[in-house]
């Protein structure tokens, strides 16, 4: 059975359509590529996924259930995270902080809850090198490179065990290196049984990790195909047009 | 874990760049930190002034500096939030005066000095409030807003006031004027009272969540938000504390000078931003340091009292403030320009 269902999903922004019907499926332990060109829909899909704002229409369905998001800390609570692609860190604050951001574990003394930076620290520390990545927790995040930062935002969704990661485009401004691992993390969130949703404008990425490809055009969603039935050169004429849909 | 550890320093390995970077802690920590280069400041003036006038070391003259930074230094304290959130509260000098006369008016009415105290606090939690539900709520710039609250509560002093001095606080007159003006330890109580609030205000900004909250709202709201955050709530609460210290600010002084007039605090707000911001509060949000509201209030009242053991006339003394208010925030800059 399907984890998340979008049955007939349309957005409007006054006379702008931004999504007309569209319907999407993932199960746990898929990965499905979202592409489009600029415009597409692409951002507006994934805002309603995670809660930023609700479809002028349309249903989302977590497990079967009807839900219903008034704000993204709703959508977290069902399960899915998000990787911004602004990354939405707080530089002022350590890698750490920025991980357990809302989420601080804290101690008791005596009367007083005061946060617990060693236990921060180290889980922090144990996300990090899950994901293969040289961040260390008590950096700032200003002084922190493309990828490091990436890798801050990614480990904030790992820290509850979520049933869905959305990815709004992760690759996008980071090292060959870490696209690698990025890529890799990937993989090892479909290996546990989660379900990915990656949105990319880099082909060879949604090639490599993903199971399906979905294309919207115009807010329309004019293909969705296994990866082994399509070919970048399909999927390239599905988002520019070339190709009406598949 | 070693193993993993081991990985880790191997990745590192591979981006010099970050093998640059050490991590800072400790004493390497505090020398990066606006307050310690404002303190340094302060030392290397009192040293001077040593020199300068024999009438500076004196346990009266620095019994009297360090009660007159007091007031300013409490006010700096709440002051600091706000600017950590971005914000700015230009409405605290006013607030001074109308919880000062609340508090007379209530005292004189002959109730205890408890109620007293707990009336200069409602006012000065009452406009907080209004001041932060302006701001997070309806998304008004904080300096339109507590500038339109300066005004307001100016005209609210006056009015309630009737335009008159209060010198006579009812029963509790004594126990009021040995609070605000008397010592413990010939320390003055006003610094005891700063030196308390600055170690809650430490704890509050490294351990506790409302303290970690504030911080990240002023470092990214937007993702303070999509955290979950009630950032609307956090703002509100963040000028509430902002103007408590000024009630309390307000409560000690009118003890200390044992009357109070509407026109108290006239013009404090801007000793109180330029204290918070000598002391290293950014303007533009995300940055706060328990310590910098003393130090910069004690700046700010030390080179008040060398121009006078100085002999240079009072008239130059807005002049050095903000010099070296604009050094300070220059200070600031080219630190963090060298990556600080």
């Amino acid at each position: 059975m399907g984890l998340l269902q979008l049955k007939n999903i349309t957005k409007s922004f006054g006379a702008i359509h931004a999504l007309q019907g569209v319907d999407l499926e993932i199960s746990l332990g898929e990965a499905v590529g979202l592409m489009g060109d600029n415009g597409a829909g692409k951002s507006t899909l994934m805002k309603i996924i995670a809660g930023n704002y609700p479809p002028t229409s349309g249903s989302i369905e977590i497990e079967g259930r009807k839900v219903e998001f008034a704000q993204p800390i709703d959508a977290r609570e069902t399960g899915i995270e998000i990787v911004y692609q602004d990354l939405a860190l707080c530089d002022n604050l350590t890698a750490a902080a920025n991980v357990f951001l809302g989420r601080e574990r804290r101690k008791k003394i005596g009367p007083f809850s005061m946060l617990d930076y060693p236990s921060m620290y180290q889980k922090a520390g144990e996300l990090f090198a899950e994901l293969k990545s040289e961040t260390r927790p008590r950096d700032l995040v200003r002084q922190m490179s493309g990828g490091q930062r990436q890798a801050v935002a990614i480990a904030r969704t790992r820290l509850s065990d979520p049933k869905l990661v959305l990815m709004d485009e992760p690759t996008a401004a980071i090292s060959v290196r870490q696209v690698k691992e990025v890529l890799a993390l990937i993989h090892r969130l479909k290996e546990t049984g989660h379900a990915v949703i990656l949105v990319s404008h880099r082909m060879p990425d949604v090639f490599e990790v993903c199971d399906r490809v979905a294309v919207l055009r115009r807010g329309i969603k004019v293909a969705d195909k296994h990866i082994k039935e399509t070919s970048p050169e399909e999927v390239t004429g599905l988002i520019i047009g070339a190709i009406e849909a598949a | 874990m070693n193993s993993t550890l081991e990985k880790q320093k191997d990745h590192a390995a591979i981006d010099e760049s970050i093998i640059l970077r050490q991590e800072v802690s400790g004493f390497a920590a505090i020398i990066r930190t606006q307050p310690f280069w404002v303190f340094l400041a302060l030392v290397a003036l009192a040293i001077v002034m040593t020199f300068v006038s024999d009438a500076f070391m004196t346990e009266r003259n620095i019994f009297n500096i360090t009660r007159n930074m007091a007031f300013f230094g409490i006010m700096a304290l709440g002051m600091s939030a706000v600017i950590c959130t971005a914000g700015i509260d230009l409405s605290v000098g006013s607030l001074v005066g109308l919880s000062g006369i609340a508090t007379g008016l209530i005292m004189r009415a002959g109730y205890g000095i408890e109620v007293g105290f707990l009336g200069c606090m409602l006012v000065a939690a009452a406009v907080g409030l209004v001041n932060g539900a302006l701001v997070a709520y309806l998304k008004m710039p904080p300096f339109v807003v507590t500038l339109g609250m300066l005004s307001i509560v100016v005209s609210l002093a006056r009015v309630v006031s009737n335009n008159q001095m209060i010198w006579n606080f009812g029963p509790d007159q004594d126990l009021y004027e040995w609070i605000g003006g008397g010592s413990i330890l010939s320390i003055p109580n006003v610094v005891w009272i700063l030196v308390i609030l600055t170690a809650i205000f430490w704890w509050v900004w490294r351990y506790s969540t409302w303290g970690r909250w504030v911080i990240a709202i002023g470092g990214n709201a937007q993702a303070a938000k999509l955290a979950g955050i009630p950032v609307e709530g956090m703002l509100v609460s963040v000028y509430v504390v902002c103007s408590l210290c000024a009630g309390l600010s307000a409560f000690l002084f009118v003890g200390y000078t044992g009357s109070v007039t509407n026109a108290m605090g006239f013009a404090w707000e801007l000793t109180v931003i330029a204290a918070t911001v000598i002391g290293g509060s950014n303007l533009m949000g995300g940055i706060v340091y328990a310590l910098g509201a003393p130090i910069g209030a004690a700046l700010i009242e030390l080179i008040r009292n060398s121009l006078i053991l100085a002999g240079i006339p009072a008239l130059w003394q807005q002049f050095f403030v903000g010099l070296f208010l604009i050094l300070a925030v220059l200070l600031e800059q080219v630190r963090s320009r060298k990556g600080g």
